[in-house]
């Protein structure tokens, strides 16, 4: 009950980082979301789902840009 | 006018002492300096004759009295207005705050109407908020537009009428203020960032700025205050009354705003259309506005016993 300011920055780093973590194979597949499958429709009704998608692809693309780079 | 018989007063305490230092230091090098400050100061315009010298003069009649404190004086001021430029311009870039002058542009009438609204909004029949070019009119001109100077009152005083109703049952200590605080505080953020993802799942265009979200939920803490503040008073009954009386008034004023905000035209004027995406709007209005009586509960149960 008795949260604290820091404890919400806690939850935040610890919830984007579990978006970060996510594995494509393992997990990622079940759901529909696959490495090939892009975003189909740009029509004015992407859906739910497609937003959930576009969110953590791009959450992982930026918590992931500097890794990229070290990697290559 | 009333200044110039003191004005040679000073004029004339002034000139003692620095006749005093001159002869010691260098005579050439003091004077200069002095010559320059008050110089400038004369040489300005005769408008600046009366507050250059008294202000000098009261300066150097108090603590300092030499032409070198004089420019230390002249030389921090100006480290402090540059300090400043430089605070101004960086906390602009985070805190956007010609934005929010906006939200607190508010007077007395505004504020009792929109008191009066969050507590029986049932009668209110127009609430379109209305624009001027394209810009939303400030808070003073229209009852139905957000504003942040209640939700940071309202704030403000739940965490003194926690802190009073926690006294009351001997439970308080003063570090309970800044965990109230803090918890209030992080409730009302979660809050906010679970409105904003979902208003970004279910694609909203909707021209609602993350300020008027947290203005939104920053209004139940009237409800909350009414509520703890009749629990004081009456006892537990009355709290549960005032509270389920805030809670309805409260659901009914978000919706009744939200609908307007998020729905789309046909839907917001009550007409049934059909299609998924209106049916998730529909439910995200109901819930956003079910979670206002949620939080009330549920920070403000512990404080009535």
């Amino acid at each position: 009950m008795a949260f604290t300011l820091y404890c919400l920055l806690q939850t935040a780093i610890l919830c984007v980082n579990a978006v970060a973590v996510l594995h494509e194979e393992r997990f990622l597949s079940k759901f529909g979301f696959g490495v090939e499958q892009g975003v189909a429709g740009f029509g004015d009704d992407p859906g739910v789902k497609a937003q959930v998608l576009t969110l953590i692809r791009s959450v992982r693309t930026v918590m992931r840009g500097s890794n990229e780079i070290l990697i290559d | 006018m009333d200044y110039t018989p003191t004005q040679s007063g000073f004029r004339q305490r002034k000139l003692q002492p620095n006749m005093r230092l001159r002869s010691p230091v260098d005579g050439l090098q003091g004077s200069q300096l002095f010559e320059d400050t008050s110089g400038a100061a004369h040489g300005l315009h005769r408008g600046n004759q009366q507050a250059g010298p008294q202000a000098a003069g009261l300066s150097s009649q108090s603590i300092l009295s030499d032409p070198m404190s004089n420019m230390a004086l002249a030389y921090g001021s100006s480290l402090a207005s540059q300090g400043r430029e430089m605070v101004d311009k960086n906390l602009d870039r985070f805190i956007p705050i010609s934005k929010m002058k906006y939200y607190f542009a508010v007077d007395t009438v505004y504020v009792g109407k929109k008191l009066g609204l969050l507590v029986f909004p049932y009668m209110h029949e127009n609430w379109e908020v209305s624009y001027q070019k394209d810009t939303p009119v400030a808070p003073r001109f229209d009852v139905n537009a957000p504003d942040l100077y209640i939700p940071a009152m309202g704030f403000i005083t739940y965490v003194l009428v926690a802190g009073l109703a926690l006294g009351t049952q001997n439970r308080f200590s003063p570090e309970l203020l800044g965990v109230q605080a803090s918890s209030a505080l992080v409730w009302l953020i979660m809050e906010v960032l679970a409105v904003l993802l979902s208003l970004y799942l279910v694609t909203v265009n909707t021209d609602l700025t993350t300020i008027d979200l947290l203005a939104f939920s920053g209004y139940k803490y009237v409800g909350m205050i009414v509520g703890v503040v009749a629990g004081l008073l009456f006892g537990r009954p009355a709290y549960y009354l005032a509270l389920l009386w805030c809670c309805a008034a409260i659901f009914v004023f978000m919706i009744r705003t939200l609908r307007l905000k998020l729905l789309s035209e046909a839907a917001a004027e009550g007409r049934l259309v059909r299609g998924t995406r209106n049916q998730l709007r529909m439910y995200l209005t109901m819930s956003i506005a079910a979670a206002q009586p949620v939080f009330m509960y549920w920070l403000t149960y512990h404080l009535v016993r």
